[in-house]
């Protein structure tokens, strides 16, 4: 007996769920030989408010676990990363077979970049972190703490080892991320979504939204809860950021995307990603009679 | 009494409910409902860890709740009342002074179980107005109620009524331990007939696990519907417990607008009991002053960076 074929409906996940768009709006997403493959959510600004909130609730809780549970948890992502590697292949690459070897390298270079960042869950505080000399009765140290709720804004090119490689460094400190996805090539992310939800990763954790960046950018420039911003923008968008960041002072960690980046190059990842999305904490502790 | 009120159609009370949250409210519409119900709430505090000192910090929220550097004071009001404990009154008298626009609301009579000797209730009562408290909420007798013994139950209201000498009373039944909508009614007639103008009846203690519904809130509007269309008299109403959201708080306002209409759209007749109700509204509002989403943490004084 011939069956029909039964397609997948892309959704966003958010907080935990598979959702489409709160508008109820999609847009067509077509494959490199222009045939239909699904209608992607097309996610508002009342979407990106609503993952903030998810993200915001699941914050506290992810922070509180330890360094070593954060790092198993990335370590067991990487793990159903590897396990869905055809798949996810197949959604990089959707209507040419042919790119599947480029994409199944992609997604290898996805789980070792996992791997990277759960091993450095339990050790980036030994090297940010640090006791102070001073001149004065006091015992003297610096700590990190994660800063809240980050805004990702994924790449047009790369579109999950890009991805993943900008939200690794942020939640493995203990922020929790609201992801825009690359624009032209949004599909991948979608599927990603299934692997974080079968992962350990609490809900709300990450959340990945898919749409359109001038229709979204203004809100996440703005938006008062998303203390920090990590991505690639053009200078357009830059300057969008920057202006809409100022007033809720908000901290921006924007690479231009006019100058091309080797996701591949293990150089974008280690501890500099990391630091750049925690807080310094001071604390003076008097000591002696 | 029964045949004469008649039974509540649950059904079409859960239908009819469910349609409220999809009126769209935006622009001035939202401007207008967000300050209306920020004016209409009592600011809560009802716990045993409550101080003088916090009991005055609320005060302070209660008459500004929220300041904009620069920005014109009158533009959020302030809310109807703040709610506190019998022995909280007097800090909450001192901290207000002794005439403010801000009421001071207490809960009395053995809240939030009502289990006390109907003396002992009587002298709570008693006390808090003498401390300065403009607003009494009493809880009725649920024992009583579910025991079938109306008149008891009406009696004390009355005893607390005149208890309560100018205060005005706002009856709180406990919506979740009535257990179904013909009780929830019966109970809203059984105090309406007593109350005067300017009195109040309440969905619950905000102490169980089940508080303020739709349509609880529903059931009880139409009591306060009926009544008014028989009798010519105005009741208030208070939904508390349970509404945290402003989107919520609006909702509640659409079914009073739809049921009751717009002459219980004022704080004389209508309120939400609500501690943190406030600072979503404030939320709400400075998002919409400044187009840009807020942090709640801005408007509590939650102190986790989340």
């Amino acid at each position: 007996m011939t069956r029909l074929p039964i397609t997948k409906t892309p959704k966003v996940y958010v907080g935990g769920a598979f959702i489409r768009s709160e508008s109820g709006r999609t847009f067509p997403f077509k494959d490199a030989r222009g045939a239909f493959v699904g209608h992607i959510p097309q996610c508002t600004r009342k979407d990106l408010r609503n993952a903030v909130e998810a993200a915001a609730k699941a914050g506290p809780g992810w922070a509180r676990r330890t360094a070593y549970n954060r790092g198993q948890i990335l370590y067991r992502l990487a793990e159903m990363i590897e396990a869905r590697t055809g798949e996810l292949a197949a959604a990089l690459t959707p209507g040419q077979p042919k790119g599947v070897a480029a994409a199944t390298r992609e997604i290898g270079a996805c789980v070792d970049r996992m791997i990277h960042y759960a091993g450095w869950a339990d050790k980036y505080e030994q090297l940010l972190g640090s006791v102070n000399p001073v001149a004065a009765p006091y015992f003297n140290f610096t700590v990190t703490e994660p800063m809240g709720v980050v805004g990702i804004l994924a790449p047009a090119e790369a579109p999950l080892l890009a991805l993943l490689s900008l939200i690794a460094p942020a939640i493995v400190s203990g922020n929790t991320v609201v992801a825009l996805a690359s624009e032209p090539n949004p599909y991948p992310a979608t599927v990603l979504g299934e692997v974080l939800a079968t992962s350990d990763l609490p809900a709300g954790v990450v959340n990945l939204l898919t749409g359109f960046r001038k229709e979204l950018i203004p809100t996440f420039a703005t938006h008062a809860h998303l203390r920090a911003l990590s991505g690639v923008t053009s200078a357009e968008e830059t300057k969008a950021l920057q202006i809409g960041a100022a007033d809720s002072i908000k901290r921006l960690h924007l690479q231009p995307a006019e100058s091309p980046i080797d996701w591949y190059d293990p150089r974008v990842q280690g501890l500099y990603p990391i630091r750049n999305l925690v807080e310094f904490k001071t604390t003076w502790h008097p000591v002696g009679a | 009494m029964l045949d004469e009120m008649g039974p509540v159609d649950a059904v079409g009370v859960e239908e009819r409910v469910a349609k409220y949250g999809t009126r769209s409210i935006k622009k001035a519409a939202k401007l207008f409902g967000l300050k209306l119900a920020v004016s209409m709430v009592d600011l809560t505090t009802l716990e045993g860890k409550d101080t003088p000192g916090k009991v005055a910090a609320l005060c302070v929220k209660a008459r500004t709740p929220h300041e904009i550097a620069g920005g014109d004071p009158a533009q959020i009001p302030m809310v109807a009342a703040v709610c506190v404990y019998p022995a909280m009154v007097r800090h909450a008298r001192r901290a207000l002074g002794a005439s403010s626009s801000v009421k001071i609301a207490s809960v009395a009579t053995a809240f939030p179980s009502g289990q006390a000797p109907l003396r002992t209730r009587l002298a709570e009562v008693r006390a808090a107005v003498a401390d300065g408290a403009d607003e009494v909420d009493m809880v009725i007798n649920r024992g009583a109620f579910l025991a079938g013994e109306f008149g008891r139950v009406q009696d004390e209201i009355a005893a607390v009524l005149e208890a309560c000498g100018p205060a005005a009373l706002k009856v709180i039944f406990e919506t979740s331990e009535l257990e179904t909508y013909d009780n929830i009614r019966l109970a809203s007639f059984l105090a309406l007939r007593l109350l005067r103008p300017g009195d109040f009846i309440k969905t619950s203690t905000g102490k169980t696990s089940s508080n303020a519904t739709l349509g609880n809130n529903q059931v009880m509007i139409e009591a306060i519907r009926d009544h008014y269309l028989q009798t010519g008299v105005a009741i208030g109403m208070k939904p508390a417990g349970g509404i945290r959201t402003a989107k919520q708080a609006l909702t509640f306002l659409v079914a009073v607008k739809e049921t009751l209409g717009d002459a219980w759209l004022t704080n004389r007749r209508y309120r939400f009991g609500a501690s943190s109700l406030l600072n979503d509204l404030l939320r709400q509002l400075e998002k919409e002053r400044t187009g840009a989403y807020q942090a709640p943490y801005a408007f509590s004084e939650a102190t986790e960076s989340y």
